[in-house]
């Protein structure tokens, strides 16, 4: 029963993986890293890790892919513009890897077998014990993840404020605008025959906090 | 184990029963209920009170043609309605409706899913139902879908934060994610919306956003968007968004009755055995449907947010409001007031 | 009761961070570079997972969940640089962000 579960599981990720990886829309990238996501969380839930597996699917499903999502659409991403170059040298040394990756999988399993792993331990499955290491031994790296999410919060506002905004890093002199013309690709099509997004010909009298 | 499984599922059965006849009926209540609050008379040629009218729209929504756009993302297009369906017909699995009951030598505990991880388990799969949003938006090709779905996005990730640490205040007394354990430590004690009524607050202010719901229902803002991310659809799986809206409409309400308002107790009432779980099953119905009252209710007497006042009450008030709901009830829970 | 052998699950992870690494080298796009990074992390992630089950110790999953949260941090920063990017040169191809290179 759990190895058929564990195949399942196993097949759709590892098949899920390779859409993420080559399929060449964006969006269908992600929605594929989702699958991956929900089978890993399974085979989480199947190891004894249930709690994991509810913080994967809520945190990394949930959350963080919505938010790639949320900038593929905003930044309109088409398929890739690009072509792969020189594939040649790229594809003999790929191949390397493989057989060296593989070689070395090969050696690790035929040197080491495959234990059984111990009987699950009701205590292992419960949160309990997860709540008292996290909270306990490593109460220092849980602050410090926490200071390091802050940081992100405030990295991640600064960094994307619009051009012009107060506090963007074009106005703190952080980096200066090259040749591109200083219209923000986001507000305002470059079409001339239409008047810009970006300065609408009519103001409507709103305070300046009240903006976004 | 064959008895186990057979529990079980009659136990979905029994939700699943619960769950599928909520958009039916909400469909007449909600236009009866809106046309009374717009003192007019609402549909009422179908049967007494008009009460056949879900029908007839049922046939409508059979018999209309089924129409997919040439540019339309088929694979995604396809999917999204029936993703639509699947947070709430899922997480309804960790809702308690009953006291333990004994059947045949064995204890039956009246929840689907008995699992350690309960809660986070309904916030995990409900925070799934934005992928139908986004997939639809999407895979329409139009620009009104995708305005939609770009909204539905950033809205349900910023509305997901004050409801998940409004729902792990009602933990802290409690110790643990098992719902049945939350209506335990109610019937024991309080009801919780009395000692967390900030947290009960936000709970239901982000429940609005994240049902899509009036004064939150940027995604499909009819008044800009056309129909914002379904515009694209129609028939049957136009039918299937609107069942999905309401049954995670019932889902949070089941949640947010089931951690607020003593799930299927009644406060002074210990009843046992078949009675007590039929009276379980009615109370939580019954506080289910008194739930889904007020979002009809509320849906026709707001306006629409604007989205810039959407995301600052989402980030600047509902949140910080949460942290602050958390912190109160661990200071209380430590003083032992809880 | 347990059937899968630990190794099992360390083969599928080490797929995984393979197919990853294949996506970050290959792709061209920024944001499908971040997905590929993201399912190197997973990769690690479920041998952590794997190995805290077979030594019957919760110290791998404490780093799962630190894991989880620092990808956090960094989807949010690599998506705000991206869209600081995309400001700047109307495109997050990653062979045209070339203004540093001599």
């Amino acid at each position: 029963m759990e190895t058929v579960i564990f195949f399942l599981f196993a097949a759709l990720a590892v098949v899920s993986a390779v859409v993420v990886v080559a399929h060449r829309n964006p969006i269908y990238s992600t929605l594929s890293l989702v699958l991956t996501l929900f089978a890993v969380a399974a085979l989480f839930v199947l190891l004894g890790a249930p709690f994991l597996g509810a913080v994967q699917i809520l945190v990394y499903a949930g959350a963080i892919v919505v938010l790639f999502l949320f900038v593929i659409m905003l930044l309109n991403l088409q398929k890739e513009e690009t072509a792969h170059t020189d594939l040649g040298a790229q594809l003999w040394t790929a191949g390397l890897g493989a057989v060296v990756f593989l070689g070395m999988l090969g050696l690790l399993f035929w040197r080491a077998g495959s234990p059984a792993a111990p009987a699950l331990s009701q205590e292992h499955v419960s949160l309990q014990g997860l709540a008292t290491m996290l909270f306990g031994d490593y109460l220092l790296p849980f602050e410090i993840v926490g200071l390091l999410l802050l940081v992100a919060v405030i990295g991640a506002t600064v960094a994307a404020r619009r051009p012009g905004q107060s506090g963007s890093l074009e106005e703190e002199g952080i980096y200066a605008s090259g040749d591109e013309p200083r219209t923000d690709p986001l507000l305002s099509a470059p079409d001339p025959r239409r008047p810009s997004v970006a300065e609408p010909a009519y103001k409507p009298s709103v305070p300046k906090e009240a903006q976004p | 184990m064959i008895a186990d499984l057979i529990a079980t599922l009659l136990k979905y059965g029994v939700m699943f029963a619960v769950f599928i006849n909520v958009a039916p009926i909400m469909v007449w209540v909600e236009r009866r209920g809106c046309a009374y609050i717009q003192d007019r008379p609402g549909p009422n040629r179908v049967g007494p009170f008009g009460l056949f009218q879900p029908l007839a729209d049922a046939l409508k929504f059979m018999f209309k043609e089924d129409v997919t756009p040439i540019l339309a993302e088929k694979p995604l297009y396809l999917l999204a309605p029936v993703l639509a369906l699947l947070p709430a017909f899922t997480t309804m699995v960790v809702i308690p409706f009953g006291p333990d009951l004994a059947v045949a030598g064995r204890t039956i505990p009246l929840v689907v899913a008995n699992v350690d991880t309960g809660v986070l388990l309904f916030l995990a799969i409900s925070s799934l139902g934005v992928y139908s949003l986004v997939m639809a938006g999407y895979a329409s090709n139009n620009k009104f879908s995708l305005l939609g779905a770009v909204r539905a996005s950033a809205q349900l990730i910023s509305y997901e934060l004050p409801l998940t640490l409004a729902v792990l205040a009602v933990l802290i007394p409690t110790g643990s994610f098992r719902l049945s354990d939350v209506v335990a430590h109610q019937q024991a004690h309080l009801w919780n919306f009395i000692p967390q009524i900030i947290g009960f607050v936000v709970f239901l202010i982000a429940s609005f956003a994240e049902a899509n719901r009036l004064p939150f229902d940027l995604p499909e803002a009819e008044s800009e968007l056309v129909a914002g991310f379904h515009t694209e659809y129609g028939a049957m799986r136009f039918a299937l968004f609107f069942q999905g809206e309401y049954s995670n409409m019932a889902a949070l309400s089941a949640l947010g009755v089931t951690l607020y308002f003593g799930g299927w107790s009644l406060p002074g009432i210990h009843l046992h055995g078949w009675l007590g779980a039929i009276l379980g099953l009615v109370t939580l119905v019954a506080k289910i449907a008194l739930c889904m009252a007020v979002f009809v209710w509320v849906r026709w007497t707001f306006p629409r947010f604007r989205y810039d006042q959407l995301m600052r009450l989402g980030w600047k008030v509902l949140l910080p409001l949460a942290i602050l709901n958390l912190i109160l009830v661990a200071a209380m829970t430590l003083a032992g007031w809880l | 009761m347990s059937a899968v052998p630990i190794s099992w699950y360390l083969l599928l992870s080490a797929l995984l961070f393979a197919i990853g690494t294949v996506g970050a080298l290959t792709r061209r796009n920024g944001i499908s570079i971040f997905l590929s990074i993201e399912l190197m992390l997973n990769a690690a992630n479920l041998t952590l997972v794997a190995y805290a089950r077979q030594l019957d110790q919760h110290t791998g999953q404490v780093i799962v969940f630190f894991v989880m949260a620092v990808a956090a941090a960094e989807a949010a920063v690599g998506l705000a640089l991206f869209i600081a990017v995309y400001r700047q040169r109307r495109t997050i191809d990653v062979n045209r962000m070339n203004l540093m290179r001599w």
